[in-house]
């Protein structure tokens, strides 16, 4: 008998403990949020085993759904439809904020414009203002520079400011934050956007209809190119699962850390 | 005399103990030692044969998708906007558009205008190398040109970038510093070692009895190198020009970073200020991210058939000047 009883607590044991081997998160979603599911799950490698993909928004609530990922990565609320056939599903979707997203339109220090209108930012990038005196400053040609169209900087910059229109093709593409940053810095003419974190004395972050960016605009979301970045997972999750620690780590001065790191803006102030 | 020589041969012979009939086992150990050995020399030489092979086999499969889907009128209607329409709006949700004129005309734009810089230069870089340089100068020349072509190609980017584009907004007023003649100038500058080194080649395998003719016959020096060398040079003198066109066509990392990436034609044509995007260019910025087994990953695959088809009608034109030009100064 006691033999039996050591047998089944050995068993258990061994149980318990590939369990907690096995234990995997499984994370897709947008590229945008990528960067911090890459870096929070580069934290967590040695607590579970975690593999991001980055797929899209679309792509990261649609495999949500499906059940064959626990956390989806979004830079937009779940549409209607998705909710919905989650709903219909029997899944109920819970969105957590890990950052602020905010993208700043930048010109040379020397630009005597500091501010422009959504409009007017969308008309230079769709080519019907091509002269900075069309905006009040100098005679000068607008050198109009943005973001690969594949990047997540893009993304949020098409969506809030382009409102999903094309922008003309004499548009320049550069295909790192890093890169607008130098091209502004070596361009008179020039404009481009980036993220909050690429924003320094070499090139001026205009104001957005009046608005100033900075941490706290975007944290507030009153800077008008600013907008949440979500994780979604299916009902909130178990508490102390790794999938309710990986959602909330970004409140803890490590992940609070990281998404600075990544030029977001956090939503907790250590 | 005679003693010593057979001693000699009685000796070899001594030395020499091996039956001269082979048994079956060692004729057969023989055999397959040949065999195996020859096999293993073809597979390794086939190696990179086969990778030609399974580089067009991969790249057109992946290309496939994008050109050949629904039924024929859909077929044509993409072939018709991917060659001929000026939108490229790949990654726009609701209508995404495919036309890749504008990314086929920049690619001939940068390769045509570093050409026109490059083969100048490259030819009379040539011709004094070979005819006219001492003997010293060449020694010292030579090498140095062939280190342009040893210096990674980021290297030529960054200067592009950050040299050369800030020079051409503040001295030349140009709007952009990263645009046509920008890429162009730092392609011809990479194009320069293969034209100089294959034309050098070829000037100087025409032979100096071919020179002292023309001397011979009261020519001066020019008009032995213009009317003399330069013509029986001529097959060797294209098939460098062909060569230096492959570098600039294929280069991606510079026309990446100093062409702007602009999806247009410049307008008026002239305008070398402008920007514009390249072929390798497009590929090497988009593919990076775009998402696995969509209409954008597959059409940057349709443009690689596209680049890879330029390539190999430019290989397949050097190939045939280069064997005219062996033939003609082995004297046929």
């Amino acid at each position: 008998m006691k033999y039996l009883k050591t047998m089944v607590f050995v068993s258990a044991v061994l149980l318990a403990a590939t369990g907690a081997m096995a234990e995997k998160l499984v994370i897709d979603g947008s590229t945008t949020v990528g960067p911090i599911g890459d870096a929070f799950a580069e934290a967590f490698k040695d607590k579970c085993d975690v593999t991001v993909s980055k797929t899209g928004s679309g792509d990261g609530a649609k495999s949500l759904v499906a059940g064959s990922c626990d956390i989806a990565m979004m830079s937009r609320f779940m549409k209607d439809k998705e909710f919905k056939t989650a709903v219909d599903k029997g899944i109920m979707p819970v969105a957590h904020v890990v950052a602020m997203d905010g993208v700043c339109s930048i010109v040379h220090p020397s630009n005597p414009v500091k501010s422009l209108t959504t409009a007017q930012i969308k008309d230079i990038y769709k080519g019907k203002i091509t002269n900075w005196k069309q905006v009040g400053g100098a005679d000068m040609p607008i050198v109009v520079i943005s973001r690969d169209t594949s990047s997540g900087t893009y993304e949020t910059f098409h969506g809030l400011v382009m409102k999903k229109e094309k922008m003309a093709s004499h548009v320049e593409y550069v295909s790192s934050n890093p890169q607008s940053h130098a091209r502004v810095k070596s361009t008179k003419g020039a404009i481009a956007y980036v993220g909050l974190g690429f924003v320094d004395r070499e090139v001026r972050a205009l104001k957005v209809d009046g608005v100033a960016p900075s941490r706290s605009t975007i944290a507030k979301g009153i800077y008008p190119v600013s907008r949440p970045l979500y994780l979604f997972t299916a009902g909130y999750p178990k508490l102390g699962s790794p999938a309710h620690l990986f959602c909330t780590f970004h409140l803890s001065e490590e992940g609070q850390e990281i998404v600075e790191a990544k030029g977001f803006v956090p939503v907790t102030d250590y | 005399m005679a003693n010593i020589t057979a001693d000699k041969e009685k000796t070899a012979a001594a030395g020499f103990n091996r039956p001269l009939r082979l048994t079956v086992t060692e004729d057969l150990r023989g055999f397959i030692a040949v065999k195996v050995g020859h096999s293993l020399l073809f597979l390794t030489t086939f190696v990179s044969v086969v990778a030609v092979f399974l580089i067009f086999f991969f790249v057109i499969k992946e290309a496939i998708p994008f050109l050949f889907k629904g039924g024929l009128s859909e077929f044509w209607a993409r072939m018709s906007e991917f060659s001929t329409s000026l939108n490229w709006y790949p990654h726009n949700e609701e209508h995404p558009e495919f036309g890749a004129l504008t990314i086929f005309v920049a690619s001939l734009y940068v390769t045509v205008c570093s050409l026109l810089i490059a083969v100048p230069v490259g030819l009379l870089a040539a011709i004094f190398l070979s005819d006219i340089a001492p003997f010293g100068l060449r020694q010292v020349c030579k090498p140095v040109i062939e280190i342009l072509a040893a210096i990674p190609s980021v290297a030529y980017g960054v200067f592009a970038v950050m040299v050369v584009a800030p020079w051409m907004q503040n001295k030349l007023g140009f709007s952009t510093g990263t645009n046509v003649l920008n890429a162009s100038l730092i392609l011809s500058l990479m194009a320069l070692p293969t034209i100089i080194s294959v034309a050098e080649d070829a000037l100087s395998a025409i032979g100096r009895e071919i020179r002292e003719a023309s001397y011979g016959l009261g020519a001066t020096r020019a008009e032995t190198m213009i009317k003399v060398v330069l013509p029986a040079a001529h097959s060797g003198i294209i098939a460098a020009v062909i060569l230096g066109m492959m570098r600039a066509i294929g280069e991606t990392m510079v026309v990446w970073m100093a062409s702007g990436q602009s999806a247009q034609i410049p307008s008026p044509w002239w305008d070398l200020s402008q920007s514009v995007r390249t072929m390798t260019g497009t590929i090497a910025q988009e593919m990076g991210e775009v998402a696995k087994d969509t209409d954008p990953y597959y059409v940057l695959f349709a443009i690689g058939v596209v680049l890879l088809i330029f390539t190999f009608i430019l290989n397949m034109i050097s190939e045939f000047f280069m064997s005219r030009f062996k033939k003609t100064v082995r004297g046929h």
